[in-house]
C-alpha cells in the first residue's frame, strides 16, 4: 500500500478551498476534508506548486485553515451494477432515498446500489472463451430489461474465461467469474464495476451515423425535426416557455430502453414530479411502469454547486454503461446553463482570466466533448446500443447570442428553439417551427429510413409544410403593415393556412390523455390531411369568409386531436371536415 | 449568539473596504460571527492567516486598531412558538419592545431538504383574485415573485394575499422596506386581527443594505421551525428581492470577485436558488410557500436579477397598469404559474384549464385588434368584439381588486364567452361547451 498524499486547509473561499500538500497530487483527484471529525469530499480543480485547489462537493461553513486534508489517488468515479434503474441520486450518485433525515446531512455518503438484493443470474459465456473489456459475462432481469454483467471497461487487453459461476441467485457483490489476463494473472469479477465519470467510456467497435429516429409522440420534433437514436439536441428558451414540460413529455414518451434524467440546477419540485408520477404512468412501448426504465439524478438549484457538473458526467456516464449492453438510452439533462454557471462561478473565485460573460475561456470544448459522448455504436458483438442525449439551455435573458446557447449550437444537431411570443399566446409547445432545425433530415440514411417509414418523399412534404408556414408569416407581416383590406385575398389564405398548421399540427396539449402522445401514424395521416387541404383550390370572396372558414376547420381538427384516432367520434370529426371542404366547394 | 468563555480581542485591522475588513488571525471558521467595533460581521474568506469579514453595518468609522472578537458559531436564530405575533430586524433581535424570545438556537442559511423526502405540491391557495386563481393558481410550497414597477402596488397586493390566504403563519422579510410601507404592512395586519400569526424580520430603507442578506435565511429558518418541526402550513412574504440582489453585488465587488451580467456576481443564481428552494410541501402536511417581490426597471424582465429569478421561481405574477380598464391588473401574458396543473380541473371545476386558456387566447387576440387600431387599419367585426370583450375580462377577472371565488371566475368567464364569441371562436372541448356555455 502506497502512502497517501495528505494535506492542510490553508484558505476558503465559499466553496473553493486551498490545500498545501505533501506530496503528488493529480487533476480532478478526489479528496476528503474532515471537519469536526467528518470527512467531506471535494475534487482538485488546479495546481500551483504544494498548492491544490480544490472544489467542495458541501457546504463549506464551519471549514477552519488548518483541518487535515487526505487524498484518494482516484478521480471521481461511478458504481455500475445491477440496480441503477429506478434510482434516485444525487450528482455524485448517492442514493437519496436511502438517506436519513428531513435534511440533507454534510459527510453523509449512501451507497449507489443496494447490496443485499439478490439478481436472478445466468451466464452467458462459458470458460474457455476470450473476452475483452464489455463483453458480456453473464446476464440478469433488471425490471423487464435484460442486464448485462460485463468484463470491466478497464480491463485492458485480452483475457480468457477460467470459471463461472451457474445460474442463481445472487448479489451484486458476488464473483461471477474468474479471468486471466495475458500476464497469467487470475483477475476476478463481480456484478459490480467502476468508472471515472469524467472519461468517455469507449469499450465499442465503431460509431456509425445515425440511422433511425427515436419517436418522441410530440408532432413538432418527430415530424418537424427529427431526433436520429443516438443523436443530440438541445432545447433553449427563455423562462416560463415550456422547456420543463417539454422535457418531462420527451422523458415519458421517448421510445427508449433506459431514460436518465440529469435534474442539474434546477427545480427540486420538478424532480418531486418525476418520482411522483412515473411510478404510475406507464410506458407507451412495454406497458410497464415508466420509473422501471428510469434513472434519476438530481443535484436541484440549492444543492452544492460544485456536484452540479459532476452529476451531468455521472447520468453520462450510467447512460453509456446500459449503452454497452446494447439497449437505447435517453439522456435528458436540465439544464446544461446551470452546469456552466456552475464552472464560471469556480472560475472566477480562483480569479482566472475570464471569457465571454465570465464563462471560462473553454467552456465550448468542454460542452462540445460532452455532447461527443452520446452516440449510436456498434458493440464488439455486432449488437447495437445508443445515447440519446437532449440537453436544455436557459440562455439569460433569453438571448439566444450567449455563450453556452453558441456553444451548445456547434455541438447538437437539432436545435429545439422555445420562442417567448408563441409562449405568450400560450401555443404549446413554443418550439419556433420556423427557426428550429434537425440536421438529421440532411442524412441520406434518415431520409431513407423515413421513406419506409412514413412513406416516399416524406422530408420533401415536411420541407413544404414549413415553406407554407414560413410563407404564412409574411402574408401576416404584410396584412399588418397594409391592413385586412389593403391586400389582396389570396394573403388571408396563405396565412390562414399556416394558421391550420400551427393550430392543429405544431401546438399539442401535453395535459391531454390523447393529444399528448400522438403516434407515428397518426403524424403521418394529420400531414397528409393538412397538406391535402392547403393544396386545394383555394379562392374566398373576401377575408372575412376566409376567416370564418378556416377557424371552422381549425376547430373541427383541434377537436380531432382530442379523441381517439380511428375512434367513432375521431370519424365523426372526419365526416364533419368533409362537409367542410365540400362546403367550399361549392 | 453564544459567548466563549475565553476570547481572543484582536486589535490590528491589515485593510478595510466599505464593506469589509480584514485581519490575521488563527483557529476562525468559515461564515463564523464576529464582532468589529462593536458591530457584527461574519467570516467571508480566508487566506493563510489572512481572515476577510463582511461587516453588515458597514465599515464607517472603523479604525485600523478596532477590537475584534469572533463568537465561534455562524448567525443563529432562537425558534420556538414565542416567535409568533413578533417583529425583529435583520439579526433577529426584537424591535416590538417585547422580551427576547426563548427557544432552541438554529443556524440559519442550514442545509436543503432532501429532495426525496419533499412532497408534490397539491394544495391551492385561493386568494379571490381572478388573475391569480383563474390563470395562475398558487399551490402550497410554491415560490412565486410579483415583478412590478416600483411605482405599482405590489406590497398591497401581497398583504392581500397573505390575509386571504389560507394558512397557519405568515412570515414578512421585508428588505430595505420604507418605513411608510412597514408601518402598512404593520396596520394591515393588526387591521385584520391577524398579527398573532404573522412574525416580521424587517430591514428598512434605514438600515445598512448588507444587513439586508441575513433577512430571507433569518425569516425561512423561522419558517422551517413551523413548517417541519409543526407541521403547519406557512407562506413567507419576501419584498424587495431586487434589494437584496444589489447587497450581494455590493458584497462582491469589495471582495474584488468579477462581475458576470449586470454586475451582479457570477453566483447570482445559486445564491437565490438557495432561498426559493426552501418552499417545499412536507409528508406530514407543513409546507413552505413563497411570495416574493422583485422590483424590475422599467419592465426589464432581461436584467440578471429578474432573468435568473425567473429561472428559479415557479412562475411569476407580473402587474401592469391596464389603460383599456383603468385598472392594475395582473397580466395574463407573462404571468406564469408553473404549478397551476397540479390543481387545476382536479381541486377545481373540471373546464378550469380550458377556460382559462381560452380567456386569455381571446385576450391576445384583443391585442392584434388594439395594434390594428393604432395602426389605423379597420376592424372586422370579429375585432370589435375583441375588444368589447377584453374590456370586460380586464375590468371583471383581472383587475387586482377582484375577490371572488373560482368557481364565480369561472361563470363570469363563460358569461363573457357567451356574450361575445360563438362556440367555435371560443376553441373550448365540446363536452364542455355542452355542459358550461351560457347565452346562444
Amino acid at each position: 500500500m502506497f502512502n497517501k498524499t495528505t494535506g492542510i486547509v490553508t484558505g476558503i473561499v465559499s466553496n473553493l478551498v486551498t490545500v498545501k500538500t505533501n506530496g503528488p497530487v493529480a487533476e480532478n483527484e478526489l479528496c476528503y476534508i474532515t471537519l469536526d471529525g467528518t470527512p467531506l469530499l471535494a475534487e482538485v480543480i488546479k495546481i500551483k506548486g504544494d498548492l491544490a485547489s480544490v472544489q467542495i462537493f458541501e457546504s463549506s461553513r464551519g471549514l477552519k485553515n488548518g483541518d487535515p486534508v487526505e487524498f484518494e489517488g482516484k478521480m471521481l468515479e461511478a458504481t455500475l451494477g445491477p440496480g441503477l434503474l429506478s434510482s434516485v441520486y444525487d450528482g455524485l450518485q448517492n442514493n437519496l432515498t436511502t438517506m436519513s433525515g428531513v435534511f440533507l446531512k454534510r459527510g453523509e455518503y449512501t451507497a449507489p446500489l443496494d447490496h443485499e438484493k439478490l439478481w436472478d443470474y445466468t451466464p452467458l459465456a462459458k470458460p474457455g472463451d476470450k473476452v475483452i473489456a464489455a463483453d458480456w459475462l453473464g446476464e440478469v432481469k433488471e425490471g423487464w430489461l435484460p442486464h448485462k454483467i460485463m468484463v470491466p471497461f478497464t480491463f485492458e487487453g485480452e483475457y480468457r474465461v477460467k470459471s463461472i459461476v451457474p445460474p442463481g441467485q445472487y448479489n451484486v457483490d458476488k464473483v461471477i467469474a474468474v479471468l486471466v489476463n495475458e500476464a497469467g494473472e487470475d483477475v476476478e469479477v463481480t456484478m459490480t464495476q467502476r468508472w471515472p465519470v469524467k472519461v468517455a467510456i469507449k469499450a465499442y467497435r465503431e460509431k456509425p451515423r445515425p440511422e433511425k429516429i427515436m419517436e418522441t409522440g410530440v408532432r413538432c420534433i418527430d415530424t418537424c425535426n427529427p431526433i436520429a437514436e443516438g443523436g443530440t439536441g438541445f432545447i433553449p428558451g427563455p423562462f416560463g416557455c415550456g422547456k420543463t414540460v417539454l422535457q418531462h413529455a420527451i422523458a415519458r414518451q421517448g421510445e427508449a430502453d433506459v431514460i436518465v434524467m440529469a435534474a442539474c440546477g434546477e427545480r427540486a419540485n420538478e424532480v418531486v414530479e418525476i418520482f411522483t408520477e412515473f411510478p404510475e404512468l406507464i410506458d407507451p412501448y412495454t406497458g410497464r411502469k415508466l420509473m422501471e426504465r428510469t434513472t434519476i439524478i438530481c443535484n436541484t438549484s440549492n444543492m452544492p454547486v460544485a456536484a452540479r457538473e459532476a452529476s451531468v458526467y455521472t447520468a453520462m456516464t450510467i447512460c453509456e454503461y446500459y449503452r454497452a449492453m446494447g439497449l437505447r438510452c435517453l439522456l435528458l439533462a436540465d439544464s446544461t446553463s446551470r452546469w456552466a454557471q456552475a464552472l464560471r462561478e469556480m472560475s472566477n473565485r480562483m480569479e482566472e482570466l475570464p471569457g465571454a460573460d465570465a464563462f471560462p475561456v473553454d467552456i465550448s470544448a468542454i460542452i462540445s466533448n460532452f455532447y461527443a459522448r452520446a452516440g449510436m455504436v456498434i458493440l464488439n458483438n455486432g449488437e447495437k446500443g445508443a445515447v440519446t442525449f437532449i440537453g436544455t439551455v436557459s440562455p439569460a435573458g433569453g438571448n439566444l447570442k450567449e455563450p453556452v446557447t453558441e456553444s451548445t449550437r456547434k455541438a447538437a444537431r437539432c436545435f429545439y428553439g422555445l420562442e417567448q411570443n408563441r409562449a405568450d399566446q400560450k401555443r404549446y409547445p413554443a418550439v419556433n417551427p420556423i427557426e428550429s432545425y434537425s440536421k438529421y433530415l440532411e442524412y441520406p440514411e434518415i431520409i431513407a429510413y423515413l421513406d419506409s417509414q412514413m412513406g416516399q418523399g416524406w422530408v420533401e412534404k415536411v420541407a413544404k409544410s414549413k415553406n407554407l408556414l414560413r410563407r404564412g408569416r409574411e402574408a401576416y407581416e404584410q396584412i399588418n403593415i397594409l391592413g385586412d383590406d389593403g391586400v389582396p385575398v389570396n394573403y388571408h389564405v396563405d396565412f390562414w393556412k399556416s394558421e391550420l398548421i400551427d393550430f392543429t399540427f405544431l401546438q399539442q396539449d401535453a395535459f391531454d390523455p390523447v393529444d399528448a402522445v400522438c403516434s407515428m401514424e397518426r403524424q403521418k395521416y394529420m400531414l397528409n390531411l393538412l397538406l391535402d387541404i392547403c393544396d386545394r383550390d383555394l379562392e374566398f370572396d373576401d377575408f372575412e369568409k376566409c376567416r370564418d372558414w378556416f377557424k371552422e376547420l381549425i376547430n373541427d381538427l383541434r377537436q380531432m386531436n382530442y379523441v381517439e384516432f380511428h375512434s367513432d367520434a375521431f370519424k365523426q370529426y372526419e365526416a364533419k371536415l368533409s362537409k367542410l371542404l365540400e362546403q367550399h366547394d361549392k | 449568539m453564544t459567548n466563549k468563555a475565553y476570547q481572543k480581542i484582536y486589535t490590528k485591522l491589515d485593510a478595510i473596504t466599505k464593506a469589509t475588513v480584514s485581519l490575521r488571525a488563527a483557529g476562525v471558521a468559515n461564515d463564523e460571527l464576529a464582532v468589529v467595533h462593536g458591530r457584527l460581521a461574519q467570516v467571508v474568506k480566508t487566506k493563510n492567516e489572512t481572515i476577510t469579514l463582511q461587516v453588515f453595518s458597514g465599515t464607517e468609522g472603523i479604525p485600523t486598531n478596532a477590537e475584534v472578537t469572533f463568537l465561534g458559531a455562524p448567525p443563529t436564530l432562537k425558534t420556538s412558538d414565542q416567535l409568533a405575533g413578533r417583529f425583529f430586524n435583520a439579526y433577529g433581535q426584537p424591535i416590538d419592545g417585547g422580551p427576547e424570545v426563548e427557544g432552541e438556537e438554529r443556524e440559519i442559511g442550514g442545509p436543503s431538504v432532501n429532495p426525496y423526502k419533499r412532497r408534490q405540491p397539491s394544495q391551492l391557495i385561493p386568494t379571490g383574485i381572478a388573475g391569480i386563481d383563474l390563470n395562475n393558481t398558487i399551490v402550497s410550497g410554491q415560490k412565486i415573485p410579483f415583478f412590478a414597477d416600483p411605482d405599482q402596488p405590489y406590497n398591497q397586493v401581497m398583504a392581500d394575499v397573505a390575509l386571504r390566504a389560507d394558512v397557519d403563519k405568515i412570515i414578512l422579510g421585508g428588505m430595505g422596506l420604507s418605513n411608510d410601507d412597514y408601518l402598512f404592512f404593520r396596520q394591515a395586519f393588526e387591521g385584520a386581527g391577524a398579527l398573532e400569526r404573522i412574525i416580521s424580520f424587517v430591514n428598512t430603507t434605514e438600515d445598512p443594505p448588507v444587513e439586508r442578506l441575513l433577512v430571507p435565511d433569518m425569516a425561512l429558518t423561522a419558517a422551517e421551525y413551523f413548517a417541519v418541526d409543526k407541521n403547519e402550513k406557512v407562506l413567507v412574504l419576501l419584498t424587495d428581492m431586487t434589494l437584496y440582489a444589489d447587497a450581494l453585488s455590493i458584497v462582491s465587488i469589495r471582495m474584488d470577485q468579477i462581475p458576470s451580467k449586470d454586475s451582479m456576481p457570477g453566483s447570482l443564481y445559486s445564491d437565490l436558488a438557495k432561498i426559493y428552494e426552501k418552499a417545499v410541501q412536507m409528508p406530514d402536511g407543513g409546507s413552505i410557500t413563497i411570495i416574493a417581490v422583485t422590483t424590475l426597471n422599467d419592465g426589464d424582465i432581461t436584467h440578471a436579477i429578474p432573468d435568473n429569478t425567473g429561472y428559479i421561481t415557479e412562475g411569476q405574477l407580473f402587474l401592469r397598469a391596464d389603460s383599456d380598464s383603468g385598472k392594475i391588473i395582473i397580466d395574463p401574458f407573462r404571468s406564469l404559474s408553473r404549478l397551476k396543473q397540479l390543481v387545476q380541473n382536479k381541486k377545481t371545476r373540471e373546464d378550469h384549464s380550458q377556460v382559462m386558456n381560452a380567456g386569455v387566447r381571446l385576450y391576445a387576440d384583443a391585442q392584434n385588434a388594439k395594434t390594428k387600431l393604432e395602426n389605423g387599419f379597420d376592424l372586422s367585426d370579429y375585432d370589435r368584439r375583441c375588444l368589447a370583450y377584453a374590456k370586460e375580462y380586464a375590468t371583471r377577472l383581472l383587475s387586482i381588486d377582484v375577490n371572488i371565488t373560482i368557481t364565480e371566475m369561472l361563470d363570469t368567464a363563460w358569461e363573457l364567452f357567451g356574450k361575445y364569441f360563438s362556440k367555435a371562436e371560443t376553441g373550448i372541448k365540446q363536452s364542455f361547451i355542452d355542459t358550461y356555455w351560457k347565452g346562444n
